[in-house]
């Protein structure tokens, strides 16, 4: 344990790390600049509720916006992989609201105005490809709403499959569009018309409901320690 | 650039090395060797880091320290304020966590028509659901069967998991694949419907189901969009802080917890589940984890405090290849993916320490070991590792292998300026499950009437090493179960008229003052202590 401590000796020289000064919420605060703007926060003290999830890009809760210096443009990304900058000005966005939509997807069809009849506004997009510029996962987010315009369900499925829902898109749009929630719509719609269904899953249920395993299951339930031993140390692998 | 100057020398260690390592196997562990590896290195072996629970269902057993703390502490709701009379709402299923399994749970009890409140502390889908990126076990082929799926499930477990509970795993998944099938979840398929599978740890067929690397993400947000477009209440940033029961000491509702209006709400309900995940949080000695910002525990503090029992809470799952730096994503998963291709854990020397696709535990006691020996690596960012060799799968398998074989991992890398096709990575063991939890029965009922738990809060079904692929359907299958169970429960009190109580939690703090207990925090903690992701705060909650 005592090399623990050599270790710790090093780290100084290794730290040379470089610091930024970082607003937030207006307050100047100064920080390593290998921190994310999430650790930013928290190397300042603050304690994270809203815009705080899984931190690590997967969950879509911690969209972010800032300024840096004296730039005009409004920055946005996730909280939690998004260095921190000399000069940035942070603050956290709370959940970005989205208008209640109810659908029963048994009573849906895939058809080319399904999503339009569901999602009218997706008609008014002015093309100004904002919601692809802020997307923090690079998705083509205009193309896939201009597929969804024109009822092509699997191609929206297929280029938002890696949609987080994080809302950035929406917060963006002039013309009010949700579209990570026509994106889930089309995913959904797709995976259940228009991909075939899994046959061998249907047989396998089957089987298991007329009780072909149950005599298997219960030797195994019954067993003792060495017996399943040797049963697993033998078993093939396929 | 992220690798400084200082860091850049020790990687020249690496390269000086790289050609004399590469084709060469390190040889594997002896079954002694690996023992010996894992009782001197391991943590769940670390004695000291362990200690015996002072009260409740669990008195005496031996269960990590940070697990200890919250378990011992004092409760976090003035139970001198409760007022029996004075409920804030009422329902028939009462569902704590917005996860997978509250969202399963929840799905099959409206289904019976049970009025059902979904509360969680954070945003409904904000688990670690979403970050499961691997897949789903499931007997789907006709070579594959419940019957192998249990028996690989019991090996990985070491043979210590409830057979009852297996048995409810393995027979409810193909039905449970189907039901996502229905609900449109976008499974990786061929043209002809047939789901693609391929192998997990420790499994014996192919039956890892997968949404490209977004699996339990995919599920999550499907389950959540049929959870809205069904309108079952879902409040969000409401904790639950401590549960309630009736009269006859069965489970009646809950006090929930505004986290933003700082307002305490009650609500009585006839059955209620817990789906509050794990204790990744909690960060067990002190390491990093992959687990979300909301695994703290306040589950099994609650079902603790009401007299259910915990099992297997003695061990937790290690995952050998955490990210060590960059520092914006330390103790994010580096998928075992990128072992399989051939990066080797190397040592601040260049030298191989370990066969590179040893078990999980094993690996992960290995790093340790080479970390006390002093041959770790401190990062720019200060944290402790070893290298993991990732330059040498473009050698062994050509130019542009990580881009096409590992693309989540390449961006999330370079993300932050570090190029693992041609510097290596540093990585160090990261805690990612809780193994145990609260004892279930197999329809998730607990030893309190009322009470169900499901998903990793509870225990059991994976003894005491949890299979890769087996978390996603627990939390499907049990959830279902739980919610099922919970609403035909529901639907058979009549005349529902409990007489509140919080008895409970005064009567454990009577108890922790008796044993000369000092208030230092309360629990459930809700979200993790400060200083655990704030390493400038040197706090102590240790007592």
């Amino acid at each position: 344990m005592t090399d623990l401590n050599t270790l710790e000796d090093n780290k100084s020289s290794l730290l040379e790390r470089e610091t930024v000064e970082v607003y937030i919420m207006g307050k100047k605060y100064t920080m390593p600049n290998s921190l994310t703007v999430m650790k930013g926060f928290e190397y300042a003290g603050y304690t994270l509720l809203r815009g705080c999830g899984c931190r690590a890009g997967f969950c879509g809760a911690c969209a972010t916006v800032y300024r840096v210096g004296k730039n005009h443009e409004l920055k946005v990304g996730l909280a939690c992989q998004t260095k921190v900058e000399q000069e940035m000005y942070l603050t956290q966005i709370p959940f970005y609201p989205h208008h209640r939509v109810s659908y029963h997807l048994e009573e849906l069809r895939p058809t080319e105005d399904q999503v339009v009849e569901i999602y009218p506004e997706i008609n008014k997009c002015l093309g100004c490809n904002s919601c692809t510029n802020v997307c923090p996962q690079d998705l083509k987010v205009m193309k896939y709403i201009a597929h969804a315009i024109r009822g092509e369900v699997s191609m929206v499925a297929d280029e938002s499959f890696d949609c987080l829902m994080c809302g950035l898109c929406a917060s963006k749009c002039p013309a009010n569009i949700v579209q990570y929630k026509v994106a889930i719509l089309c995913r959904r719609l797709h995976s259940k018309y228009l991909v075939k269904k899994a046959e061998h899953l249907k047989r396998l249920s089957g089987r298991l409901e007329s009780g072909e395993f149950n005599a298997l299951l219960d030797e195994l339930m019954q067993a003792d320690k060495t017996t399943l031993a040797a049963k697993y140390n033998q078993r093939d692998i396929e | 650039m992220t690798y400084t100057p200082a860091i850049r020398e020790l990687i020249k260690q690496v390269e000086v090395t790289r050609d004399s390592r590469l084709g060469k196997d390190f040889p594997r562990m002896t079954p002694q060797e690996k023992q010996e590896v894992l009782k001197n290195h391991h943590p769940d072996y670390i004695e000291n880091q362990f200690r015996q629970v002072k009260l409740g269902p669990n008195k005496g057993d031996r269960f990590p320290h940070e697990l200890c703390d919250v378990l011992e502490a004092y409760p976090r709701y003035e139970y001198n304020s409760f007022h029996a009379d004075q409920v804030d709402r009422k329902v028939d299923v009462l569902i704590i966590g917005g996860g997978g399994a509250g969202a399963a749970a929840a799905l099959l009890a409206h289904e019976q028509g049970a009025s059902v409140l979904i509360a969680t502390k954070l945003r409904f889908g904000d688990a670690n659901t979403v970050m499961a990126q691997g897949g789903i076990q499931a007997a789907s082929k006709p070579e594959d069967s419940p019957a192998i799926h249990y028996l690989d499930v019991l090996g990985g477990g070491h043979y210590y998991n409830i057979p009852e509970l297996v048995k409810a795993l393995v027979t409810d998944a193909p039905k449970v694949m189907q039901w996502l099938e229905d609900l449109g979840c976008m499974f990786d398929k061929l043209d002809d419907g047939t789901l693609q599978t391929i192998h997990g740890g420790g499994t014996s067929r192919k039956r890892m189901h997968s949404a490209r690397d977004y699996s339990g993400a995919e599920i999550m947000r499907t389950l959540r969009d049929e959870v809205l477009c069904r309108d079952i209440d879902v409040c969000e940033f409401s904790a639950a802080v401590e549960l309630l029961l009736d009269e006859k000491g069965r489970a009646a509702g809950a006090v929930m917890y505004n986290m933003e209006t700082d307002q305490y709400e009650v609500v009585q309900a006839k059955t209620v589940i817990l789906a509050t995940g794990g204790l990744g949080r909690l960060h067990i000695q002190d390491f990093p984890t992959s687990n979300h910002y909301g695994a703290t525990a306040d589950g099994l503090v609650m079902a603790y405090r009401v007299g259910a029992k915990l099992v297997f809470m003695d061990t937790i799952q290690y995952h050998p290849t955490g990210v060590s730096y960059p520092e914006q994503v330390a103790g994010f998963l580096v998928t075992e993916k990128v072992r399989s291709l051939g990066a080797t854990p190397v040592n601040i020397d260049g030298e191989q320490f370990v066969y590179h696709l040893e078990t999980r535990d094993v690996a992960t006691s290995a790093i340790i070991r080479e970390c006390t020996r002093g041959k770790g690596v401190i990062s720019p960012s200060g944290s402790l590792g070893v290298w993991l060799d990732s330059p040498l799968i473009e050698r062994i398998h050509g130019e542009g292998t990580i881009a096409r074989e590992l693309p989540a991992m390449f961006r999330q890398f370079t993300r932050f300026s570090v190029d693992m096709r041609k510097d290596p990575i540093l990585i160090y063991p990261t805690l990612h499950y809780q193994n145990g939890g609260v004892l279930i029965r197999d329809n998730g009922e607990t030893s309190v009437e009322n009470l169900y738990v499901a998903g990793e809060a509870s225990g059991g079904v994976h003894g005491r090493n949890r299979l890769m692929g087996n978390s996603l359907m627990d939390i499907l299958v049990f959830g279902r179960r739980a919610g099922l169970s919970a609403a035909e429960k529901a639907a058979s009190i009549k005349d529902f008229a409990p007489r509140l109580s919080i008895e409970h939690a005064k009567n454990f703090a009577e108890e922790l003052e008796s044993l000369g207990e000092v208030k230092t925090f309360t629990s459930p903690i809700l979200l993790p202590f400060k200083h655990r992701l704030n390493p400038n705060l040197k706090q102590e909650h240790r007592k």
